[in-house]
């Protein structure tokens, strides 16, 4: 769960699972995550073709350092099963599931998964699972949900079929979205797996996805799923640290390993002690600040 | 495996290929369209051939049109086709 807990995902980008040429650009855009989708983004027709395909791709193509998930139909419906043995075969990262409502149908996927990789000689535990919350009774369990498995990496909000549940729809201003939001980030939290935003659909409003970026990123997000790979670039420019935050992170870091050398058990800067929520947020300043190349070789900052 | 129903997988988009699966009596037989036939027909023919006999067909006509799709594409759509074709309701997962 440690490497589990620093891994960046800012960026979960959506790939319709039954598109060739979509299924095979997926790894270029730099996502953090790349989500095959087996359910919304395919017809009812084409359920086989899209999971035969995306299984083919992964055995394949190669998507770098990103997350592997893919997001199979749900427990009620007849392609669940087939959906989750193919991808356990298949060796995907995470599993995530729509529509959660309970930490049962976590715990009726976890017992899938492990039946699948017994099945296809995977070490068991070996595949990851995610739930998307998507009801007002998912957002009310969401700390149940999110505490429900080991293999568990994140929740995510899904706010069309939210809104809609809550007889809603979204507005501008999120206003809708805010307890969900938080209840999700909190269950997120207080489980230690990762909390992933909704989608926003209009890449006509780029300024409403910005704003709505800057808000979850405040709030405490790791990332946002996304529909469109030009999103990318932007959400990552909103997790991009500034340069104060980069230079004092350094600080932290410098007066950490002077405390290693020392052989100190404390840590000062400036005279003050250094704590661990400080350590860990240093920590995570320069991992960001990393990925978004504003470090040099030697870990210095880099004018733009 | 006999091929119990003409069936059809696989859309004429970019980087992908449809693949349609009839029944034959005289082996794997292949007509291929595709803009990158002189480069790769073979090798189209080639993907197409070995995933049939995984499959156990070894009588059916092939009608597959290309448009500059990839070897894991060509794979996975002579695999639904043959799904639908032999009314397999569950994958065959020793092939996949």
């Amino acid at each position: 769960m440690a490497e589990n807990e620093a891994r960046l995902r800012r960026t979960m980008m959506f790939v319709p699972g039954n598109n060739p040429a979509m299924v095979k650009d997926a790894g270029i855009y730099g996502a953090d995550s790349i989500m095959f989708d087996l359910e919304d983004a395919v017809s009812m027709a084409e359920k086989d073709a899209a999971r035969i395909l995306v299984y083919e791709a992964l055995q394949t193509q190669d998507y770098g350092q990103a997350e592997l998930v893919v997001r199979v139909n749900g427990l009620d419906t007849e392609y669940y099963h087939d959906d989750v043995k193919a991808m356990v075969k298949a060796g995907i990262d995470v599993i995530r599931l729509p529509k959660v409502e309970s930490a049962d149908m976590i715990q009726t996927l976890e017992e899938d998964v492990a039946a699948a990789e017994t099945e296809f000689g995977i070490p068991v535990g070996t595949t990851h699972v995610m739930a998307a919350i998507e009801s007002a009774k998912g957002v009310l369990n969401a700390p149940a949900i999110a505490a429900a498995s080991d293999r568990m990496i994140g929740v995510a909000l899904s706010a069309e079929d939210y809104t809609t549940d809550m007889k809603t729809h979204r507005y501008p201003d999120g206003a809708e979205l805010e307890f969900a939001r938080n209840m999700v980030l909190h269950a997120a939290r207080a489980a230690g797996v990762a909390a992933f935003d909704t989608v926003f659909t209009n890449m006509a409003d780029p300024d409403g996805f910005y704003r709505e970026t800057r808000h979850i990123h405040q709030l405490g997000f790791d990332g946002k799923s996304l529909v469109n790979p030009r999103q990318i670039a932007m959400v990552n420019s909103v997790y991009e640290p500034t340069k104060d935050e980069v230079v004092k992170a350094q600080k932290v870091i410098a007066a950490i390993e002077e405390a290693r050398i020392k052989g100190s058990g404390v840590i000062s800067m400036n005279g003050q002690m250094v704590d661990r929520p400080v350590v860990l947020r240093a920590q995570r300043v320069m991992q960001l600040a990393e990925v978004s190349n504003l470090l040099d070789e030697e870990g210095n900052y880099l004018e733009k | 495996m006999e091929i119990k129903t003409t069936a059809i997988a696989g859309t004429l988009e970019s980087s992908d290929i449809q693949i349609m699966l009839m029944a034959g009596q005289d082996g794997i037989q292949i007509d291929l369209e595709s803009d990158v036939i002189k480069q790769f027909g073979n090798q189209i023919k080639q993907v197409i051939t070995t995933t049939l006999q995984q499959l156990n067909i070894d009588n059916v006509k092939v009608r597959a049109v290309d448009k500059g799709a990839l070897d894991c594409v060509i794979k996975a759509r002579t695999i639904a086709a043959a799904q639908r074709a032999l009314a397999q309701t569950t994958p065959a997962w020793e092939v996949l």
